[in-house]
């Protein structure tokens, strides 16, 4: 260890203290302005200004609680859809991308090629909370901070019984922030929506096992 | 050919008799309207003109356990906010805890099997889609307050 110090401090010297100071700063300045315009992509404005969300993703989230309350307080479009730390946040922001992409292409900038498309694209976001144990609504949902006795008498109880048993948010709380693509609920004609199962995904079986091994009635 | 002449001429005299009556009576109405000016005004207080005031501190109620019925086949009420809730074509937010399929693992009141029944009077397997707008009967409560008074008292059964 003691040489390597050595050697590495001689390589400044050799290069002049001037020249690292230089180089430390300029580092700073780099990081700072990447930051900086990390940051100015994660404002509303320029998500809409890229992203095909204007007349219809951003229009449905303007009248739900995320956006409009007693407070003020929003969470807008990245604290949901972009992740804090930096490594998944560089990973989502590439993603992004391809989204870009089909804004130029127009793929849907029609109402009826968004609906035709809702489906599949709520699927990816709902997948994606779900493999992330629904990362970005505990930013600020903290379960820990939960106060069940504040809570109403049937939150406090889904939200006991269904942390016990391992669902994380997505799993109950889907289309909070934007309308639902269709939904099989078997009331009429059926739908080409999203199933019962990818709507209320099951129990893992394993610690659903209990139930099932009980002996069947009738 | 002729009747459209006599037509007209009583046409013109129904409108002398107008003017004559305008120009005798009109004067009166004023008078009579300076005297005593009939007040309009809406229940909650605001122009009539204008919408209900916003944010008049109402809130739909908390959730609590059923509520009881007052009259013979009224809707059950909404024991709960359903702020935010939608019944869309794609998704009826309402059935996602009340539906049978639901029911178990929601805890809520299982949709009445009335509801099962199409217009023609035939069982159907599930919600008929005549009933599929819940909130056209059934309706939350909130903590404002009557605006007139009244003496209605729940049936000899319900109370």
């Amino acid at each position: 260890m003691e040489t390597n110090k050595k050697g590495f401090v001689g390589r400044i010297r050799a290069m002049g203290w001037g020249f690292a100071a230089m180089l430390f700063i300029g580092g700073i300045l780099f990081w700072g302005a990447f930051n900086t315009a990390m940051e100015w992509t994660n404002r509303e404005e320029f998500c809409i200004s890229c992203h095909e969300m204007k007349d219809n993703v951003y229009q449905e989230y303007r009248n739900t609680i995320h956006a409009s309350n007693r407070s003020g307080v929003r969470a807008t479009c990245p604290d949901c859809h972009v992740p804090k730390a930096w490594g998944p946040k560089m990973i989502r922001k590439i993603q992004a991308s391809n989204e870009v992409l089909h804004k130029v292409l127009g793929t849907i900038d029609t109402p009826e090629k968004f609906n035709a498309k809702r489906l599949e694209l709520a699927k990816h976001e709902w997948e994606r909370m779900k493999k992330t144990d629904s990362r970005e609504c505990r930013n600020c949902h903290n379960y820990d901070g939960f106060d069940y006795a504040e809570q109403g008498r049937r939150s406090s109880k889904a939200h006991q019984t269904g942390l016990n048993e391992g669902k994380t948010c997505i799993d109950c709380h889907k289309g909070i922030a934007h309308t639902l693509p269709e939904v099989e609920q078997a009331i009429g004609a059926p739908k080409q929506g999203a199933t019962p199962e990818e709507f209320h995904p099951p129990v893992k079986p394993e610690e659903a096992k209990p139930e099932a091994d009980k002996p069947a009635k009738g | 050919m002729n009747k459209p002449t006599l037509n007209s001429t009583r046409l013109r005299a129904a409108a002398l008799a107008l003017c004559l009556a305008q120009t005798f009576l009109a004067p009166a109405v004023v008078v009579a309207a300076t005297e005593a000016p009939v007040k309009l005004q809406s229940l909650r207080g605001a122009e009539i003109n204008a919408s209900d005031p916003e944010g008049d501190g109402t809130r739909q109620g908390r959730d609590q356990p059923p509520l009881p019925r007052d009259f013979v086949q009224q809707p059950p009420l909404i024991p709960h906010t359903i702020k935010g809730y939608n019944i869309t074509k794609n998704f009826n937010k309402c059935l996602d805890c009340h539906a049978w399929a639901r029911a178990k693992e929601s805890g809520a009141t299982k949709i009445s099997v009335t509801h099962f029944k199409d217009r023609d009077g035939q069982e159907l397997s599930s919600v008929s889609p005549r009933r599929y707008f819940c909130s056209q009967c059934h309706v939350p409560q909130s903590d404002a307050k009557p605006l007139v008074g009244n003496t209605f008292k729940p049936g000899t059964g319900m109370r």
